[in-house]
């Protein structure tokens, strides 16, 4: 009772925090709904016994994917009046491939549902480690199993950051120095070399 | 114990991976002023990675003893065959980059560390039987190479060549990994062997549609018609030598990946996918063809030029047979070396400031000014044209009668007629050098790299490559049949 209870709630909250997210006339507005309703999809992974989902969705889609986005539209000057511009212009083209969306979306299930499709039935050998929280079974599945290719993902992560520095950091090597901090020509930096004793005429300036 | 003998396996891998961390750091700490020691190290690492993978390929391992990882991975002579391609190529690349970088003040200590982890990726291309495996290998792959397109940032052609390949790149991905969700979602596995006995009996309509989309995900990466509109830009705004790992490494990485998805895990429904690669095939010997005659950017031309060999070595592929799947790999190692040649000789070739030349119209009088130079490229054209006595037709030969074996006839005589159109801009190009009016001097300030590799490729184009038709077509049969022992 209590379950179903916080199922409805949880699922008409997504529902509602979703559209309110598309709706928004402020784009941070629209950031701030879309992290509500990141929180109650964890709800909803709570409901189903996916504890870990909903950790990460919390600590990775709430606390750094919604972050930046809000650092994103907070910081660059996009004219969100001038994007909508062409909404009516656009309309019908929009509308016909949601229409076309849709008649997929109820044919693939009628279909489904017709018994038309047949799936595929999952190798039996992926029976869960019973009675461990499944934060231990997804450890074991990526350490066990699947190193090999968790340890390769790492290595695409680590081209995509070499990638990153090799394309950006070029103009910043031009002029060597100042992208980069020279931490001990700045503790060895004497007081004498950086402060200078003038005395200046009076009416006259000081040359740095 | 499993995890032991898996470790041996991928022996090849390890090697690559921490030598390219590690020659991260150095490059990290020391800087461009290494790059030259680091891409020889780099070159060194890739010698010991073939030498390796050698033992696997002479004694044409298959069978379970080189399943790793449960099923995800196959360190089998086919693989082996398709990474010593792919280590020699990539070893290439690094030998001719500092001269050309050199120019632009643009060699950097990264490059090197790209090629290897580049490298690894298409290792572990060639030896995925697993989706999964499949998916991450092509993605290192393709990250490194879209930052490797873009390496020469200040210039606008390369940065567009980078930006162009990492958006279309990022669409046939995702194109691929929908197939990808069809066929685990039909057939309940990802594994290529388990794929093959779900899919046994009548095929289902989604199990099709997963077929089409993976594959459409693939003739992207090979460059095949109709997914081919990305690779002249690519190759012309690329840096040259880049592109020159464009058109070998990642394409022998591609094709041998393609080849075990066919031959694999779609192995008892060839006749779902043979027409789709009998297509491709045809399209693009004829589009590679017709494409290249407009070019007057030798680069371009020979984009093309890979468009149209990828074509016949697909043929091969269409065959699905042992002798086919050999046939390609014979037909890859002599594409590989023709590349490599034609690719050095293009990077030889520098104006009176020293600027690479480009275009067609510069080769002008070549034979005077540069003798050895043009006789080497004219070599390269007249092998890539398949005209006989040279080592190229030998793989235009082997691919159509592993055709013709395969009841093919129809798409070998039109591959065959389609050839005679390409010869046309083959040997435009070496008239261009033998019998126009030289416009402008052209030197060559090439070290004895170039002029290693160049003599290699052509002594290996030369009728002397066939005293290599046995042992070549002995270790390709092993290799081909590694991939049709079926676990």
């Amino acid at each position: 009772m209590i379950q179903a209870f916080a199922f409805y709630l949880f699922a008409a909250l997504v529902l509602a925090s979703g559209a309110f997210t598309i709706l928004a006339r402020n784009p941070v507005h629209s950031v701030l709904w879309l992290i509500l309703a990141f929180f109650n999809a964890a709800g909803l992974m709570v409901i189903v016994g996916a504890e870990f989902i909903a950790m990460l969705l919390v600590i990775v889609y709430v606390g750094a994917v919604a972050v930046l986005f809000l650092f994103v539209v907070m910081m660059l000057d996009i004219d969100f009046a001038e994007l909508r511009s062409g909404l009516v212009r656009y309309f019908p083209l929009g509308l016909a491939i949601a229409v076309v969306l849709a008649a997929e979306l109820v044919l693939g299930v009628g279909a489904y549902r017709a018994g038309a499709l047949e799936l595929g039935t999952p190798a039996a050998e992926t029976a869960p480690l019973v009675g461990e929280a499944n934060i231990v079974s997804i450890g074991a599945l990526l350490y066990g199993r699947y190193l090999f290719l968790f340890e390769s993902a790492g290595i695409i992560l680590l081209v995509a950051m070499i990638g990153a520095i090799v394309l950006t950091q070029r103009e910043a090597r031009a002029d060597a120095g100042r992208s980069q901090q020279n931490i001990s020509r700045q503790v060895s930096r004497r007081p004498e070399e950086a402060t200078v004793n003038t005395r200046p005429e009076v009416g006259q300036g000081v040359q740095l | 114990m499993e995890l032991t003998s898996s470790l041996g396996l991928i022996a090849p891998e390890i090697l690559l991976s921490v030598a390219g961390l590690f020659l991260l750091l150095v490059a990290a700490w020391a800087g461009d002023r290494a790059s030259s020691a680091i891409s020889i190290a780099a070159c060194v690492v890739l010698g010991a990675a073939f030498f390796l993978v050698a033992p696997s390929v002479c004694a044409g391992a298959a069978g379970l003893e080189t399943v790793a990882f449960g099923g995800q991975f196959r360190a089998d002579a086919f693989a082996g065959f398709a990474k010593l391609m792919i280590y020699a190529a990539a070893g290439a690349a690094l030998v001719v980059a500092p001269a050309f970088f050199t120019r632009y003040a643009a060699m950097r200590a990264e490059y090197p560390v790209l090629v290897l982890f580049g490298t690894l990726g298409m290792s572990i291309m060639v030896s995925a039987t697993d989706l999964l495996t499949l998916y991450i290998g092509l993605e290192m792959q393709s990250l490194a190479a879209y930052v490797l397109a873009a390496f020469l940032r200040p210039d606008q052609r390369s940065a567009e060549a980078g930006l162009k390949y990492f958006v279309l790149g990022a669409l046939a991905s995702g194109i691929l990994l929908f197939g990808a969700s069809l066929l685990y979602g039909f057939t309940g596995t990802t594994q290529f062997e388990l794929m093959r006995v779900a899919m046994a009996g009548p095929i289902s309509t989604g199990t099709l549609f997963g077929i089409v989309f993976v594959l459409a995900g693939l003739a992207f990466k090979i460059s095949a018609v109709p997914f081919h509109m990305w690779t002249p830009d690519v190759y012309e705004g690329a840096p040259t030598p880049v592109t020159q790992f464009f058109a070998t490494a990642p394409k022998v990485a591609a094709i041998a990946l393609t080849a075990r998805v066919a031959l694999d895990a779609f192995g008892t429904h060839a006749d779902a996918w043979r027409q789709v690669v009998i297509f491709a095939a045809l399209a693009s010997i004829v589009v590679g063809a017709l494409g290249a005659i407009g070019q007057t950017n030798i680069k371009r031309l020979l984009a093309y030029s890979s468009i149209n060999n990828v074509g016949f070595i697909l043929i091969g592929l269409a065959a699905a047979t042992p002798q086919g799947a050999s046939a390609m790999l014979v037909y890859l190692v002599i594409y590989v070396a023709m590349s490599v040649g034609s690719f050095v000789a293009v990077l030889m070739l520098r104006d009176e400031d020293g600027a690479p030349v480009e275009r067609l119209a510069d080769l002008a009088g070549l034979s005077r000014t540069k003798p050895a130079l043009a006789f080497c490229l004219a070599a390269m054209m007249f092998s890539l044209a398949g005209i006989p006595p040279l080592f190229g037709f030998w793989g235009k030969f082997v691919v159509f009668q592993a055709a013709v074996q395969a009841d093919l006839v129809a798409l070998a005589a039109i591959g065959i007629a389609a050839s005679v159109i390409g010869a046309f801009y083959y040997i435009k190009v070496v008239k261009v050098m033998y019998f126009d009016e030289a416009v402008n001097v052209v030197r060559d300030r090439s070290d004895w790299a170039h002029w290693a590799l160049l003599i290699i490729s052509t002594a290996l184009m030369s009728p002397l490559g066939y005293l290599l038709t046995g042992p070549l077509s002995v270790l390709a049969d092993r290799a081909a049949a590694s991939l049709f022992f079926l676990v």
